[in-house]
């Protein structure tokens, strides 16, 4: 917008509106930090007069959270383990966003890229480890991003609305891997609850040197690290986010929408896809009904505190996750409903998306409403 | 007398009957969204205050050992999660869509948090009046005996269809769908019309969820609605807005609900889950005969976000 003035004879450390340019550039950026950081404090203010109305002491829910989620070694893993799928899960509504499309239906890319991946693994056993597993991960992308990019082709060549159709299509996908799992897939030897044949020990991904994670959290931090780079620097990008303002002014500039559409949403389902891979290969060892494991839908709030900027995703993840983790310690130390966590994360979510209304609104991030200052005393 | 004696007579009559029953609290819930989409707001969340409503009414109905109490405390939450919803959304940049996104969780959340209790106890149910008295068949009498809110739900839909041409309320609630300017040309004020039917429509919400715990299937459980006040959104948007499309979708919806059940009922066992999921590739395939990238659907309201 406006270039440092130099030739007035100030000094080229003043910004635009002639205080220090770090201070204005930082002004500009802070409010996209500062809003939804304060919406989660008041989220979680407002969850403590929740706890309080219940007769619980809220002091005592955050400590045991700040526990069962990060206080130990033993919690930080167990957080960082539930972060895995969650990045993953965040990318497939973080990308189409940027597109302007809400596709919430992650689940059932999860769902479908777990059975997948479970179905290759079986049929090429035998084969080298590196093969089968490079596979897996290949059909896990390939489910999960053929089912979203469907609905990506569908709202764009038909105008269905992908929020209602990712959804339905997430329903579909858990009665179909229901179908799959009990029948043709299913391993004669799972009585109790119906699942694809164990892969064999040398098919499964193990955990990074050190700790008790498995490889997927790289790979959910690749995979966001990778989008940012797709989103921020790359031409593709730039195209996704212009017919993300506005779609017609991108057809004008003669971008392919329709590609572009397909694309971002199956990247986004292929993410998706891979984190049920990872569930199967990592964490079950077979596809089977933990899969559906609401992964998908905590990946929707994650992306939006995340305000679908993919490197934002990695710290909102592990937080989640953390949340995630210490549900059962709330659940036992405070005789609360497993559900608990969930009226949290609605509250927060509920807090983030009302706090939209509020960019723009403060002068203190917005340099071009401040007051020039008296420069005849400061540079005379 | 045992399934054999009608025969395969038994899937229509059991798709019937499963139609009538499945389809109640699609009726409510459309209608619902029906009034809210006709004021220019989608609400998403309603899925949420279904299960909320299921929650509400089974507690209450615990309590006061009467199913109508519950029935009043499920739309009296409902209609708080309607206010919530419409008054929320009118702020600048908040986007309805997300919002609904996030009560659906919220929803289903709260209603788990208190409804935990209330898995065990057993509820009264609400009434059902059997129609099917003239037959000896047990069948016929089954799919026959039709609850009250059913009866309700098709009267309420002639009356807003009626409602909607023929009143002054119909007429500014279509106004302020069509065209906010419009609207405040008229002296009307958009939000307060809105904030009304999104309340309004959160409440039969509510009563859909009540008839879930309070009739069919008859208890409380985390897993009591499964999508259905999502499929009812979109069963909105195949009804054209027109509450009588409403109803008649409803009933749709429930028959193909009812398919799967109705199929193993006379032994068909093969491919369960998949009948299972009848209802929602059906409403994936109506959505995507009627909706067209290159005209606007009819009778749609202008305002509305989702045909933007």
């Amino acid at each position: 917008m406006t270039d440092t003035v130099t030739g007035a004879g100030m000094p080229t450390l003043l910004g635009a509106r002639g205080y220090p340019a770090a201070l204005e550039w930082i002004a500009r950026r802070a409010e996209t930090f500062v809003i939804p950081l304060a919406a989660l404090i008041v989220g979680m203010a407002l969850f403590s007069l929740f706890i309080a109305l219940v007769g619980k002491s809220p002091v005592l829910l955050y400590e045991t959270m700040w526990r069962g989620g990060f206080g130990s070694w033993f919690s930080i893993q167990n957080s960082l383990s539930r972060a895995a799928p969650l990045l993953l899960a965040a990318l497939c509504v973080a990308l189409p966003a940027r597109l302007g499309l809400v596709v919430i239906g992650g689940e059932g890319a999860i769902v479908l890229g777990g059975v997948g991946a479970a179905a290759i693994g079986v049929a090429l056993s035998g084969a080298p480890s590196f093969i089968v597993i490079l596979a897996m991960g290949v059909a896990g992308m390939a489910a999960g991003g053929i089912w979203i990019g469907a609905v990506g082709a569908l709202r764009h060549y038909r105008a269905v609305n992908e929020t209602i159709s990712s959804l339905l299509m997430a329903y579909i996908a858990i009665a179909l891997m229901n179908q799959l799992v009990e029948g043709p897939l299913r391993d004669p030897a799972s009585l109790n609850k119906p699942s694809t044949q164990p892969l064999a020990d040398i098919y499964r991904i193990g955990n990074i040197p050190g700790m008790d994670v498995h490889w997927g959290l790289v790979v959910g931090v690749v995979a966001c690290i990778l989008s940012w780079v797709v989103i921020e620097k790359t031409r593709w990008g730039f195209a996704a986010r212009i017919a993300g303002g506005n779609v017609r002014a991108a057809q004008v500039q003669g971008l392919a929408v329709g590609p572009l559409i397909v694309g971002f949403t199956a990247l986004a389902g292929g993410f998706a896809g891979l984190a049920g891979m990872l569930e199967v290969a990592a964490v079950q060892g077979s596809a089977n009904a933990s899969l559906a494991a609401g992964y998908g839908y905590t990946g929707i709030l994650v992306a939006f505190l995340a305000r679908h900027n993919p490197l934002a995703i990695i710290p909102v993840a592990i937080l989640l996750g953390g949340i995630d983790a210490s549900g059962g310690l709330i659940q036992r130390r405070m005789d609360l409903p497993d559900a608990t966590v969930l009226v949290l994360q609605g509250m927060i979510f509920i807090v983030i998306l009302f706090s939209e209304t509020l960019y723009g609104r403060f002068k203190a991030f917005n340099p071009d409403l401040w007051k020039r200052p008296d420069l005849s005393r400061g540079t005379a | 007398m045992d399934a054999t004696e009608v025969g395969l007579w038994g899937v229509p009559l059991a798709i019937l009957g499963g139609a009538i029953r499945v389809s109640t609290p699609f009726i409510f819930v459309s209608l619902g969204e029906a009034i809210t989409e006709r004021s220019g707001r989608i609400n998403l969340g309603l899925e949420g205050t279904l299960v909320f409503g299921a929650m509400a009414a089974y507690a209450v109905a615990v309590m006061t050992n009467s199913p109508w109490l519950g029935l009043i405390a499920a739309a009296g939450a409902g209609l708080c999660f309607g206010l919530f919803h419409g008054w929320i959304c009118k702020f600048p940049k908040v986007n309805d869509i997300a919002i609904g996104i996030a009560l659906m969780l919220f929803g289903s959340g709260l209603a788990f948090f208190f409804g935990k209790p209330f898995i065990k106890p057993k509820a009264p149910n609400l009434p059902a009046i059997p129609f099917g008295g003239w037959s000896d068949i047990p069948q016929v009498q089954a799919a026959l005996d039709v609850n009250v809110l059913f009866l309700i739900g098709a009267v309420l839909s002639v009356i807003l269809w009626w409602a909607f041409r023929n009143t002054r309320a119909g007429l500014i609630v279509r106004v302020v769908g069509d065209s906010s300017d419009a609207a405040r040309a008229m002296g009307l004020d958009p939000d307060t019309v809105r904030l009304l039917a999104t309340g309004v429509g959160g409440a039969l919400a509510g009563i859909g969820g009540a008839y879930l715990s309070l009739y069919y299937p008859g208890s409380w459980t985390e897993r009591i609605s499964s999508g259905q006040g999502l499929m009812a959104v979109a069963l909105v948007i195949f009804a054209r807005w027109n509450p009588l499309g409403c109803f008649a979708a409803a009933l749709l919806f429930g028959g193909a609900g009812a398919l799967g059940p109705a199929l193993q009922s006379v032994g068909v066992t093969q491919g369960y889950y998949l009948f299972y999921a009848a209802p929602y590739i059906l409403t994936l395939i109506i959505m995507i005969a009627t909706s067209s990238p290159t005209r606007s659907l009819a009778g749609a309201p202008g305002e509305l976000s989702i045909t933007k």
